[in-house]
Parts: C-alpha cells; structure tokens; sequence
C-alpha cells in the first residue's frame, strides 16, 4: 500500500465520522457546492473565454470559431466539439502524454452536458448546406486540481460560450470568406449546469473536493437545462445508487443547479 | 522571415514603433511568483498579450525509471500551447516547434539550476501558453526561472529573457507579433544577469556583424529589466513588505 493510500484510508475515516455528524471535512454543508469564481474573457484572442475556479480547482476554457467541412450525415448542421485535456501542472500525479480512461471519460462528460442540452443551435451554423459550416471548438483545460473536475470544465465551457462573438462567412468562389465588422453572439438557447454528487458511505455529498473525491464510493454528474430537465447523466466509482438515492440526486441538481446557473448568469452580465 | 513587402508600417517617422512604444522599451510586463495550489513552485507571467502559466514539481522520483541519473537530478521541461492561444485554433498534440522550444529552454535553464544534490530525480517544468502573441519562448523562460526559485530549487542565478530584433532597418527590443511577422530579425536571449552568461540564443533573420552586435546589447538590455521585474515578483511572495528593506 502506498503512502497516499494510507492517508485516504484515514482521511476516509475523517470524513465518514464528521458526516455522521451531519458535517463535512471543509465544513460546508452536505449540499453546498464551494465558491464559484469567474473571470470573463481571460483570453482575448479566443472568440470566447472564461476562467473559472471551483474552490481550488481551477480551469479555463477557450472557445475558437472557425469554417470547416460538415460530417457527410449532417450537411445541414454546424459542428460542436468539446475537450478537456488535464495539464500535468494541475496535480504531480498527471503525466504528460495520451489522456487516460479518466480524462477522456472527463471530456466526454462535458460535451454530452452541453452538446445533449442543445445549448448551442449548429443548425444556425451552416455557411452552404453539405459545403462548408461553422466549427465551435470549446477546448478546456485543467489548471490546478482540488476534485470535482466535471463541474469545474463544464461551467468554464458554458460561460466562455455564452460570452462567444462568432464572426461571419459567405461562400465566395467555393470558399468561406470571413465578412469584417460581421461578428455576432454565437446563437446560444439554454444554459446547461451539471451538478456532481459523492456517495461516501450513506451520505450523499455535492461537489466533493480533492479528499471526498478520493474517499468516495461512487459518483454521479448530472446535468439540467434551464427550463430544470435533466439533460445527461453519469454514473461512476465502484459501488452503485439507490432508486431513491438517484432520485435525491436528481432533485439536488435541480436545485443546486439552479442557484448555479445564476452565477453564470451573472458573470456573463456583468462583462457585457 | 518573407514579410519585408509588408505595407504595415512598423515604426514611424518619430520612432514609434506600430503598438506605440519606442524601439528600446518592452512591453507591459507582469509576474507573479506562485498561484497554483499542487505546485511545489509556479509562476504567471504577462509579457503583452502573452498569458503563461508555469508549474515546477521536484526534485521527485523519476518515471521511467531509466531515465534517472545517479549523479545528479535531471530537469524535464514542456512547452505546451493552449488550442485556444494563437488566431487559429492549434492541434493540441505537440508540434515539433514546441518540441524545440521544450529543448532550448531546458538547456537555458541547466546553468543555472544546481541538481547534483539531487541524485536520481527529476525536476519538472510545465509550461502552458494561454494566449501566444510573439515572443513566448523568453516569457515562458522568464516565468519557468521565477517557479524554480518558488519551489526552492537551488540556483547559481536567474535566467532573464527578451527578445530582441530588427524591424524597419532598425534594432528594437522585445519584438512583438507583427514585428516578428513582418519585420527582418528576431533574436530571443536568455541571460543569467549576476553571472553575465547568456543561455539562450537563437536568432532568424539578416543582421550584418555590427548589427548583430548591437542586438545581443539590446537583448542583455531587456534581459536586465525582465530581471529587476522577476525578482519583484519573489520579494511580493516572500516578503511581507514587499522587499523593501
């Protein structure tokens, strides 16, 4: 057993005791997501950016717009892609190199979150049908590592879409010419948050941090719309969820995502 | 450098060069020594538009495992741009201009880390450019010198760095995009300023001997005020006065 996993082993313990006392270890309460902090387009040359901190985890996503080719099947709609890459100066625990099951599983997590809620309209982002659309690439990356990477991606790639100016193309000639002084924002609909939830022991914990993160059984990302649908889900850890420990969490990313959604909101506001 | 056509005009008739600042003064610059939280050192800097992040971890085990030395420590470093950090959204797998770079400033910075009390370790140097906007490589040098010395690594000495060029038929310091576009020179320097060793030195570009002589001068120049701004950066860290005495 190596030293690290001696001291989850008793970290564990810590957090399991203080959360028979209803308690957690940085003392928040069981459904208390920690201080959300937003800086605006902290990358100018990207079309839209934002840098957030989710207690002392820290991301930034970068958002770039430019023409591509559509996939064959869907000539009629733009293309979305999102992707989370864990920098090795976030934790000493990353290597660089090909990302691992986690970080993909990360990556994929936040494009369902934000691709499955429609946020962005790709029918809107098509320059001539079955030619030439617009691509919207949300490239995000993890800084610093404090657990809870899920939430802390996604609400940097939702805020840095919602500050998007997408520029303007026509077809000149076959090719996609950029029209100056066209820029307009980028045809966003509703604001997709996703909660995450740890199951440690019985308890049900909501953005957990580094030390829950490592002592937690299992996981759950949930993810709602605006209008409070619940738009996408993950599951994950070794032990499973209840009927009605789902069905708690469900409810608690309603209503967590809602008090977050209007941070984001804000954030978005207050830079414009 | 085939941009001598270019009709921008990169430094006008008062000396003025196309962002506004005269041919011997750098840009805004910016550093703050630590920020990250798992680090044992980083550091963040903004040389203009420039936006750098650096992260040192070390003196830490090795893996692989073959890589380890048994006399000394070994410095690892990694020059990594964002997909987000340059006009055209870049292919975040490593090109062989970051491979390059990772490689230059690892060999500006080996002077002056002293990692022979380090047997069979590694220091581990991450860079991440967040927004690129000419002249990365002498920010990043400049930052990743400031997060070794935040995470305690012994050194000989700073490693400073700034570019120097030529634009217009004139030697500027600190040549910035458009500069480095456009214009017919870009010399970037790295210089250890109490040792008066230079550890960086690349250069593209025609520069006739005495030309060449008054850049590396220009450099060392801007090498010395990126110095006094790195060790400002330190003092505000660890002193609560801020270093003055």
């Amino acid at each position: 057993m190596t030293q690290q996993n001696v001291i989850d082993d008793l970290k564990k313990s810590q957090i399991l005791e203080l959360l028979e006392q209803g308690k957690r270890i940085d003392g928040r309460a069981l459904d208390e997501p920690r201080k959300l902090t937003i800086e605006v387009n902290a990358i100018p040359k990207a079309n839209g950016s934002a840098r957030v901190r989710l207690g002392e985890t820290e991301t930034v996503c970068g958002v770039k717009i430019q023409p591509d080719r559509p996939f064959p099947d869907m000539g009629d709609k733009g293309i979305f892609i999102c992707t989370a890459e864990l920098l090795p100066l976030s934790h000493p625990s990353v290597e660089t190199g090909p990302p691992g099951p986690d970080v993909i599983e990360l990556a994929r997590v936040v494009d369902r979150g934000v691709r499955e809620s429609h946020m962005v309209d790709v029918s809107e982002l098509v320059i001539e049908k079955n030619k030439s659309v617009v691509g919207v690439f949300a490239d995000i990356v993890v800084v610093d590592y404090d657990g809870n990477l899920f939430d802390a991606c996604s609400y940097a790639a939702t805020v840095a879409l919602l500050n998007t100016k997408m520029p303007k193309w026509e077809m000149k000639d076959d090719v996609p010419t950029l029209v100056e002084g066209a820029e307009s924002d980028l045809p966003t609909s509703t604001i997709p948050v996703s909660v995450t939830m740890a199951k440690i022991g019985n308890f049900i914990v909501v953005d957990p941090n580094a030390d829950e993160w490592a002592s937690m059984d299992s996981r759950v990302t949930i993810t709602t719309d605006s209008d409070g649908n619940i738009v996408a889900m993950q599951k994950g850890g070794h032990d499973g969820f209840t009927l009605d420990e789902i069905i708690k969490c469900g409810e608690l990313s309603v209503k967590v995502g809602a008090q977050i959604r209007e941070t984001l909101k804000q954030a978005t506001e207050g830079s414009q | 450098m085939g941009g001598r056509d270019s009709t921008m005009v990169l430094l006008d008739e008062n000396g003025i060069r196309c962002d506004g600042r005269k041919i011997d003064e750098p840009r805004r610059i910016m550093i703050k020594a630590g920020g990250l939280k798992n680090a044992d050192g980083s550091a963040y800097i903004e040389f203009g538009d420039n936006k750098i992040l650096v992260g040192v971890y070390g003196p830490r085990d090795v893996h692989p495992k073959h890589m380890s030395n048994t006399d000394t420590g070994i410095l690892r470093v990694r020059y990594h741009m964002e997909p987000f950090s340059v006009g055209e959204r870049k292919n975040p797998a490593p090109s062989r201009r970051e491979i390059e770079i990772s490689k230059v400033i690892k060999e500006a910075l080996l002077p002056a880390v002293i990692l022979d009390k380090f047997p069979r370790t590694a220091v581990d140097v991450f860079i991440e450019i967040l927004q690129a906007d000419g002249g990365t490589r002498c920010a990043a040098l400049a930052a990743a010198s400031v997060a070794l010395a935040d995470a305690g690594i012994p050194m000989r000495d700073m490693v400073a760095a700034c570019a120097a060029g030529k634009a217009a038929d004139t030697i500027i310091l600190d040549v910035n995009n458009e500069e480095d576009q456009a214009g017919q020179a870009d010399m970037p320097i790295g210089y250890m300023p109490n040792l008066e060793k230079i550890t960086l030195l690349q250069l593209d570009g025609v520069l006739s001997p005495e030309e060449f002589k008054k850049c590396v001068e220009t450099g060392i120049h801007g090498c010395k005020i990126v110095y006094e701004l790195q060790k400002k950066a330190l003092q505000e860290k660890y002193f609560q006065n801020g270093g003055n005495q």
